[in-house]
Order: C-alpha cells, then sequence, then structure tokens
C-alpha cells in the first residue's frame, strides 16, 4: 500500500465522519421509509385525522392524568414539568436514553415510571396499562413531526451494540433474524402483509390487529412469539435494548405518534 | 376519563350541512371470541348511538358485533339553530355516555 | 404440578372447546350463514323489490386487516321532508351474523349516509340496502378481499 493511501485511510478513520459507523445491511438515510407507507390509502387517513384515530382516546386520557396529583407527594406532572406542548417537545425522540441512577438506558415507559416513584412517590404503573399507555403516547405525541435523535456515546454503545446483535442473531424454532426480514426483504410480502422496515417511529400506536393502542415492547414480544423464540418480560434489558438499537436505526426518521397500522 | 369524542364545527350557517365525527372508546366484543381454555367470552357491545340536536332526535344508529373496537360514526346534519347537539352510547352490560356540543348558527 | 380437579377441569374445558371447534367445522356453515343473510336481506323489504342503484357502498377493495375496514354509504336523495331516506342498512354475506349497522334518519340528516369501521370474517360481498320515504328499497354491494380475518381469530398478547 501506498503512504499516500495509508494516509488517506488513517484521516478517514479518525474524522468519524458520522457518530456511528452502518454495518453492511443497515438502511441508509434516504432509503428509510415508515411503516406508514406500507399501509393503505384508508389507514393512512385514519392515522392523519385526530377525529377519526382512536389513538386520540389515549391521548384524551393521557392529557388528565398528567394533570392529576398522584402519590404520596401529591404531586401531578404538570406541578413540575408544566405544559406538556412545551416541556415534553423532543423528549420521546431521544428515548431509550441513559439513566444515571440504573446505569442503562431506559425507554419512554420507564422513565415515566421513574418519575412516578421517585417524584410522586406512588406506585409504578403496571406494563400495557391502560394509565401507563395514555401517559407514554401523551408525552410522545408532544415529539409528533420531530425527526428521532438518538445520540450514543461511551455509556450507551455497549447497549446499542447488544440491541444490534440480538438484531442480527438468529432465533427461535423459525431460526430467523430480525435483519433477514426488516433488513434484506422490507417491500416483500409475509402471508400476504407488506414487510416494513421495522422503524419504530409512531409507538405506542393503534394497531388494527390488536384493536388497541400498544407499545412497541407488546410488539416486540409478539414478533418473538412469531419466530417461535423465547419472549422477554415487559421491561427486560433485553428488550429496551433492541428499542435502542431500533430508535437509533430510524435516526432522523419523524415521529408519527399516535400511529395507526395493520 | 375519556369515553368518547366528538369533532364537529363550533359554528355554522343557517341550513349549511356539517360534518360530525364520533369516536368511542369500546373493545365491542362480539361474543364469537374464546378464552385460552375454549369459554366463550360474552357479548358486549355498543347497541345505539343517537343524536339530538335540542332535544330533537336527528340521527340513530343501530350497531351489531360488526362493527369494529372503538368504533367511528361519521355522518352530517343540517345546521338549523343554535343550541346543543347531544351525543349518546348505549349498551350492554349499562353501558351509557353522553357527549354534548354546542352550536351556534347565523 | 396439576392437581386432580385442575385436570378434570382442563379435560372437561377442551372437551368443550372440541365440540366447539367442530362446530365452527360445520360443513355447513358458508351455506348456513348464507341463508341468514338472504333471510336478513329479505326481512328489510319485506317482500318489496329491492333495485340496485342510488345507492354507493364503498369500502377498499383490500384491506390492511379484518379487524376494522373503513366503510361508507352514500344515497342520492335531496332529502326533503316529501322525497328522503328513512333508513340505510348494511349486510354481509359471510360473517357470523348478517347485520352490520342500520341508520335511521331524515331529512334533517343533510345527506344521506354513515361512515364508519367493520369486522369482516372473510373475503365476501358487503350489501347497503336504503329505504326511501316513498317505500322504494334501493342497494349496492361491494366485494372485498380479506386476508387478515376479524371476528373468528386470536391476537397475540
Amino acid at each position: 500500500m501506498s503512504v499516500r493511501a495509508a494516509r488517506l485511510i488513517l484521516a478517514l478513520s479518525a474524522a468519524h465522519l458520522w457518530v456511528e459507523p452502518a454495518a453492511a445491511g443497515e438502511i441508509p438515510l434516504h432509503e428509510r421509509r415508515s411503516g406508514y407507507e406500507f399501509m393503505s390509502r384508508e389507514t393512512r387517513a385514519m392515522q392523519d385525522d385526530d377525529a377519526g384515530n382512536p389513538g386520540t382516546l389515549w391521548l384524551l386520557d393521557g392529557e388528565a392524568l398528567w394533570k392529576r396529583k398522584a402519590g404520596a407527594a401529591d404531586r401531578a406532572c404538570s406541578d413540575c414539568h408544566g405544559d406538556a406542548r412545551e416541556s415534553m417537545k423532543a423528549v420521546a425522540a431521544r428515548y431509550p436514553a441513559f439513566d444515571p441512577a440504573l446505569g442503562r438506558p431506559v425507554n419512554l415507559e420507564q422513565r415515566i415510571n421513574a418519575c412516578r416513584t421517585r417524584r410522586q412517590k406512588a406506585p409504578a404503573l403496571a406494563y400495557e396499562s391502560k394509565d401507563l399507555l395514555a401517559l407514554t403516547a401523551y408525552v410522545a405525541r408532544q415529539s409528533r413531526g420531530l425527526p428521532i435523535n438518538i445520540t450514543i456515546d461511551a455509556r450507551t454503545r455497549p447497549f446499542l451494540e447488544a440491541g444490534r446483535a440480538a438484531f442480527l442473531r438468529r432465533q427461535g424454532q423459525l431460526n430467523l433474524a430480525c435483519a433477514q426480514c426488516h433488513d434484506d426483504h422490507w417491500s416483500g410480502k409475509l402471508a400476504g402483509s407488506p414487510i416494513t422496515q421495522a422503524h419504530p417511529t409512531g409507538y405506542p400506536l393503534y394497531r388494527l390487529e390488536w384493536q388497541g393502542l400498544g407499545s412497541l415492547e407488546r410488539r416486540l414480544r409478539g414478533c418473538l412469539t412469531g419466530l417461535r423464540a423465547e419472549s422477554y418480560p415487559y421491561g427486560a434489558p433485553e428488550l429496551v435494548d433492541l428499542e435502542l438499537y431500533l430508535m437509533w436505526r430510524a435516526n432522523g426518521m419523524k415521529i408519527e405518534t399516535p400511529a395507526v397500522r395493520p | 376519563m375519556a369515553r368518547a369524542v366528538v369533532t364537529l364545527p363550533a359554528q355554522a350557517k343557517r341550513g349549511e350541512i356539517i360534518e360530525i365525527k364520533t369516536l368511542a372508546a369500546h373493545a365491542m366484543e362480539t361474543g364469537f371470541r374464546r378464552t385460552q381454555l375454549g369459554e366463550l367470552i360474552p357479548r358486549d357491545i355498543i347497541r345505539r348511538f343517537t343524536c339530538t340536536y335540542n332535544g330533537v332526535e336527528v340521527y340513530r344508529v343501530d350497531l351489531h358485533p360488526a362493527v369494529a373496537a372503538n368504533p367511528l360514526i361519521a355522518f352530517t346534519t343540517t345546521a338549523t339553530e343554535t343550541g346543543t347537539l347531544s351525543f349518546q352510547w348505549v349498551g350492554d352490560n349499562g353501558y351509557s355516555v353522553t357527549e354534548i356540543a354546542s352550536i351556534r348558527v347565523e | 404440578m396439576t392437581t386432580r380437579r385442575e385436570f378434570l377441569v382442563l379435560a372437561a374445558a377442551s372437551f368443550a372447546a372440541a365440540t366447539a371447534a367442530r362446530a365452527q367445522l360445520d360443513p355447513n356453515l358458508a351455506a348456513k350463514r348464507k341463508a341468514a343473510f338472504e333471510e336478513a336481506l329479505g326481512k328489510v323489504a319485506g317482500g318489496a323489490r329491492v333495485r340496485a342503484g342510488r345507492v354507493k357502498l364503498q369500502l377498499p377493495p383490500l384491506i390492511d386487516n379484518g379487524n376494522s375496514v373503513p366503510l361508507s354509504v352514500a344515497v342520492e336523495s335531496p332529502m326533503t321532508a316529501a322525497d328522503h331516506v328513512k333508513a340505510i342498512h348494511v349486510f354481509t354475506e359471510k360473517n357470523p351474523l348478517p347485520d352490520v349497522v342500520s341508520v335511521h334518519l331524515g331529512p334533517r340528516a343533510g345527506r344521506a349516509g354513515i361512515s364508519t369501521r367493520v369486522r369482516l370474517a372473510d373475503t365476501q360481498t358487503v350489501v347497503a340496502i336504503a329505504e326511501l320515504s316513498d317505500g322504494t328499497f334501493w342497494s349496492d354491494s361491494a366485494e372485498v378481499v380479506v386476508t387478515l380475518s376479524a371476528c373468528l381469530e386470536e391476537g397475540l398478547i
């Protein structure tokens, strides 16, 4: 190798032109497409119209919960955070985020529960409960239209790598890796349904299959069960690592909460 | 807790046809689903939706299990006079929800 | 470890489930549902002739999920006291029950119609019948392809 070539390679490696190098197979930014684009025109219309989007029912509940005093501290979210439309802007776009108290990233649901237990001195809300879904949807809605913005540093890098490894690993009785469908075969079909790129841009979302609002973890548990793999319990570190990776993989895409999906 | 959402204009011209969109929070359990042990989950649905305009019924829908969960009902009515539109959903197991909206008609 | 009591309950339940499952495998199921559908259509008009026309039933031809299919009906009518739509009925051919919705309205509606979302159990025909104030009946039908069916499939939690 010539000296010139070696110097060029050295310069490029040192430059860190992007935060994290994309692995082979990861979808480049200009090719990232939301699940929204794989749906029929009618389902898109259902998402776009707040008056007809069933997620609105949960948003209204979330707004009421935001203002309700709770716990031994007798505090409402609004007592500290004021108007969510201002204070929660762009928050969901950077979750999962590192929690120094736990020494690992947490998702938005866990962050809300941390506030409930530590600040409101109230019991944590159960995963997938109506209240937790409503609050999470309400907070995430304040990021609607904003780009996903996960930044990785030395603290979160190991968790990102764990999530990426899980995404690339073959698992379950079907011995399939997430990447095989969602990186390699998106835009194909599985039993008549389009395979999307699996970007979590709109969670919590109203899924027609569930006939209700549900979290990203509910969807991931469903995917794992579909692979006939052992699913993880809600809040498991394996799930949060995967959420971190999926959100990072969707960086730059706009938040759509509350989305509607088939 | 939000049991229903109603969207319609706050004001309209006399004689104008206005669009009304309603959403109700309800699982609309069909009565055909079974538990893991094979037991039938009993039917539990909204049976009737009624819209009254200053006390006069202007629109009524009878619903059956084939209506999807969290039902949307969108329809039109003529803005005849200023007043109150009342929307009522009634169903199994004593389910009853009422939402009220005001309209100003010029 | 399953106690004897638990075992007996499970055995009884699985027998019941098997019976129920067998009911769904009834080879006459499709025929029975079609008969119920025809009967429901007949009852609406009460023997009067139902003509095709004036009614526009809109459904997406291929849907994302049978649990929630957007459906709208619009009926051509001046909606005056003398000439208006009194009722709109929607039926399905292959659902466990043929009735979907019945709308009761009058001239104050301005336009005769409804938009809602319905469950469809299978690829099938959907029919909308409008009852006019002059006693006549008009209808429209639409074919829908359903790949993920409602009513009879369990979702994963």
